[in-house]
């Protein structure tokens, strides 16, 4: 029946999850609304900004641009999945000791963009690093800082320091 | 956004089967990411949505010198950017989609979808067109082959019934001596074009005249334009500069651009000639290395 919730499986932040969402809801919305995850910030709506983005199976996406159903059965990460035991991930880390971070709206969509980034490529060039966080707008703090962060988290995640 | 009931098959069978029952009042979801953004704007409202996302089978990249390139309509626009075979014989392809879009969209995004979307500023068709693709559509039961350069119809409309969906993209081999490239007028790199060039050209390995060219337009009408006229002053001729310049000028009065906010007519008119001559350069170029 059109309207009706439909079921929904997800693993978010190595969680499962069994809920039951409208057909038209984002993966924005049940991550805010239904998990109470609201780090993950919902912000032009049109695939334009990339403050929603998570990481879907390993890979960078913006969440208010994904019917919530088209992650069934898929892995979701967000941004309150990446620190462990109390300890910030080195890429939120690196934004905070390098003073990347101003209003900090944009920072969640920032770091997944940034992790996802260094999970796949652990030592990108400064332009393999400004390619991937264009896809996340600023209108504050600006770029360079946070071009930096990533660089310096690339490094401590390789082990160097 | 209005309420619609959501379907996910995981065949192209059940999907067929979906779209035969539901026609028009359907509508296929890919990645879906140019889609909501028309339900939510009210201008797309479907009673069905059918997400064809899952349909594994229809990701993949098949390459052979005979076949050419073969490309499941549900293959991400990333992965075709990474693809080891799209990089070595179809580099053009890797670089278009490289600038199409954010990091986040290109992971998401399917080839096919973007085709079906039929957005005039779409980069994968233009390129296609030159490359001399054709696409491959099924409905139950029944499969036809429409080539790329006649497939979108008009803003957001492709020739596909009610119950057909795009199954494969197939590109063939290019001809010896044939260099292919695209660029396109971007604010920031991953940005709509405000307009695009894709250009092929074939140059005769003993005396380097141009023996074939295609050049295909984005953001210079309704449609993704083949710019026939401008090719004809370039074929059987040895090509330079002042010859790009002169079908940069053909290409642009035979384009009809719309005026909006990322750029008037006029303005689009005027970076119609300079791309046409950029990116011929550059097709030519490596059509010389080859």
């Amino acid at each position: 029946m059109k309207g009706e919730p439909k079921e929904l499986k997800l693993i978010v932040n190595g969680k499962p999850y069994e809920l039951k969402v409208k057909s038209k809801a984002l993966l924005s919305d049940v991550l805010r609304k239904d998990l109470k995850l609201t780090g993950t910030k919902r912000g032009c709506l049109e695939s334009t900004c990339g403050v929603c983005t998570v990481i879907l199976d390993g890979k960078a996406v913006r969440s208010c641009s994904i019917l919530a159903l088209q992650a069934n059965g898929h892995e979701v990460t967000t941004i309150e999945g990446l620190a462990k035991g109390g300890k910030l991930h080195p890429v939120q880390e690196a934004f905070v000791n390098h003073g990347a971070i101003e209003c900090g709206f944009c920072i969640p969509g920032r770091v997944m963009v940034a992790k996802a980034l260094l999970d796949e490529n652990p030592n990108p060039t400064r332009e393999e690093v400004r390619l991937a966080m264009q896809g996340v707008l600023c209108a504050d703090v600006g770029y360079v800082k946070q071009i930096e962060a990533v660089e310096i988290a690339a490094e401590k995640m390789r082990g160097g320091e | 956004m209005k309420e619609f009931e959501y379907f996910a098959p995981r065949t192209v069978e059940e999907a067929l089967s979906l779209l035969s029952q539901y026609k028009e009042e359907a509508k296929i979801m890919a990645g879906g990411q140019s889609m909501l953004v028309l339900m939510r704007q009210g201008l797309v409202a479907p009673e069905y949505v059918i997400d064809i996302k899952g349909i594994s089978v229809l990701d993949y990249i098949e390459y052979g010198e005979e076949k050419g390139l073969r490309i499941g309509a549900l293959t991400t626009h990333r992965d075709i950017e990474k693809s080891h075979a799209i990089q070595k014989h179809f580099k053009v392809l890797s670089e278009m989609e490289r600038n199409l879009a954010t990091i986040q969209t290109r992971n998401w995004g399917t080839i096919g979808g973007n085709l079906c979307y039929g957005h005039p500023t779409g980069d994968p068709a233009p390129v296609l067109i030159v490359l001399n693709a054709k696409l491959k559509l099924a409905g139950l039961g029944q499969e036809r082959i429409v080539e790329m350069e006649k497939f979108t119809k008009d803003i957001l409309e492709v020739d596909l019934r009610p119950d057909e969906m795009l199954i494969e993209i197939q590109i063939p081999t290019p001809k010896p001596h044939t260099g292919t490239a695209h660029d396109k007028l971007m604010i920031m790199q991953g940005d709509t074009g405000i307009v695009g060039a894709a250009v092929s050209i074939t140059v005769s390995p003993g005396n380097g005249v141009c023996e074939d060219v295609r050049i295909a337009l984005t953001g210079a009408a309704s449609v993704p334009l083949r710019a026939k006229e401008a090719e004809k002053r370039l074929i059987g001729k040895m090509i330079n500069d002042a010859l790009l310049e002169e079908a940069g000028q053909i290409a642009s009065e035979g384009a009809d651009p719309p005026s909006d906010v990322h750029g008037s007519a006029e303005y689009r008119k005027e970076m119609i000639k300079v791309f046409v001559k950029r990116v011929g350069r550059m097709a030519l170029e490596r059509a010389k290395q080859r």
